[in-house]
């Protein structure tokens, strides 16, 4: 059975947390939808490996390489994250279900 | 038997704090493995047992500040044969020991730490500086073209092979590998790579890669995913704080364009990498656009020259070009 697709807010609030554990010492409250996410909280390319990593731990979303530019900003995240939500569960890579 | 002393993890570190045993009298320890916590200005470290053995006494109490080199712990030696195995629960749990040390305090001291090593650095280290413009095209187009194909947690970054980079070219400069002790220059008989990690919301730590020059790519980025976790969660071992034998630093993809470095003492060589650019570069008489970095060389003029330097830049270069071998 497949997991119920998850809302854009329930996707902005679960990409909110992830970036809170990557920096813990951001104020995200001020984070802008459309601000440059590694300009904003200082993030650098290990941090955002982290990122990645955690959106495919915690989201089920695998994020290639490729697609790191589409992860810009947090309004881009909650886009790609919706997208890869709407492709079906017996799809196969590069996009898998959202299991949190 | 064998003194199990507060560490050092630089020149200027004068004491540290116990914060907690995680062995009692009696337990057994491997060497290398974890016995205690001790907060200091570069943080809290746990600190690895250098003998084989049974624990007889533990002379400090967890909150007591102690200089280093002081015994914190007698250990009888046994020759790793007769030990009893190691409890799983902590004889005093560190955190229940911890000092409320909060975040501001903790920024103060480590900045403290760094102005010390710095000043020690500037004021006893004749610098010189070589850089070097590398072409990271076949780099970038190699490390997109391995991870393509990677699950993320087994995707390298392109800090990576400036590492490795690094520690391969100085099997052929081995006086970049070296410390200035005593009026003479003193080779390090291995190639640990400190690697600069900042911190949030401040301050800088560069625990060692060791031996990184024998690692493949996928060990040496895992063991620097380790160290960066573990430098972020306070919970680095003191013989990585204290082993780097060369230091590289790089300011990523948003730092300045180059960056010239301050060498950490007791070494005397520390490597740094500014943000790739792409701009203009002439490949076999045509102008084209290429992704350029600069690496800079502070090395100590009293156990190396300039010459030496720059040959070893262009050695990381030629390394950089060819990234399959790396």
């Amino acid at each position: 059975m497949s997991e119920p697709r998850k809302s854009g807010k329930d996707l902005k609030e679960a990409v909110l947390r992830i970036l809170g554990e990557i920096a813990p010492d951001a104020d995200l409250s001020r984070l802008k939808p459309d601000e440059n996410l590694r300009e904003a909280l200082d993030i650098d390319s290990m941090d955002f490996l982290r990122f990645a990593s955690k959106i495919e731990q915690e989201l089920g979303v695998p994020v290639p390489e490729s697609d790191y530019r589409k992860l810009g900003t947090l309004a881009a995240c909650v886009r790609y994250l919706e997208a890869a939500s709407k492709i079906p569960s017996s799809t196969p890579a590069p996009f898998g279900r959202f299991v949190a | 038997m064998a003194e199990f002393k507060m560490p050092s993890l630089g020149a200027d570190m004068a004491e540290g704090v116990l914060l907690g045993w995680l062995k009692k009298p009696g337990d057994a320890v491997r060497k290398g493995e974890i016995i205690a916590e001790v907060e200091t200005d570069k943080g809290v470290i746990q600190v690895e047992s250098f003998a084989a053995g049974t624990i007889d006494r533990l002379l400090v109490e967890p909150g007591t500040a102690t200089p280093v080199g002081a015994p914190l712990a007698i250990i009888r030696e046994d020759g790793g044969g007769g030990a009893k195995p190691a409890p799983a629960k902590p004889a005093v749990p560190p955190s229940a020991r911890r000092p409320a040390a909060d975040q501001g305090e903790k920024s103060d001291r480590m900045r403290r730490a760094i102005a010390a090593s710095m000043e020690h650095s500037k004021r006893e280290i004749p610098h010189y500086y070589v850089s070097e413009t590398i072409d990271m095209k076949a780099a970038m187009d190699w490390l997109s073209e391995h991870n393509a194909a990677l699950p993320v947690a087994e995707r390298l970054i392109y800090g990576a092979l400036l590492l490795k980079g690094v520690a391969l070219a100085l099997r052929d400069y081995p006086e970049l590998n070296a410390s200035w002790k005593d009026g003479r220059a003193v080779l390090f008989p291995s190639i640990h790579v400190g690697a600069a990690i900042a911190l949030r919301p401040s301050g800088l730590v560069a625990p060692a890669l060791k031996n990184a020059d024998k690692q493949s790519l996928s060990e040496l980025m895992l063991n620097f995913k380790g160290l960066v976790e573990r430098a972020k969660s306070e919970s680095l071992r003191a013989s990585e704080l204290s082993d780097a034998t060369v230091t590289v630093t790089s300011l990523g993809e948003r730092g300045a364009e180059s960056a010239f470095a301050v060498i950490v003492p007791p070494q005397s060589a520390i490597v740094g990498f500014g943000r790739i650019i792409e701009k203009p570069w002439v490949v076999d008489g045509h102008v084209v656009a290429r992704p350029l970095v600069t690496a800079t060389l502070a090395g100590d003029h009293r156990v190396s020259d300039a010459h030496r330097g720059g040959l070893f830049l262009r050695a990381v270069s030629r390394l950089l070009r060819n990234p399959a071998a790396l």
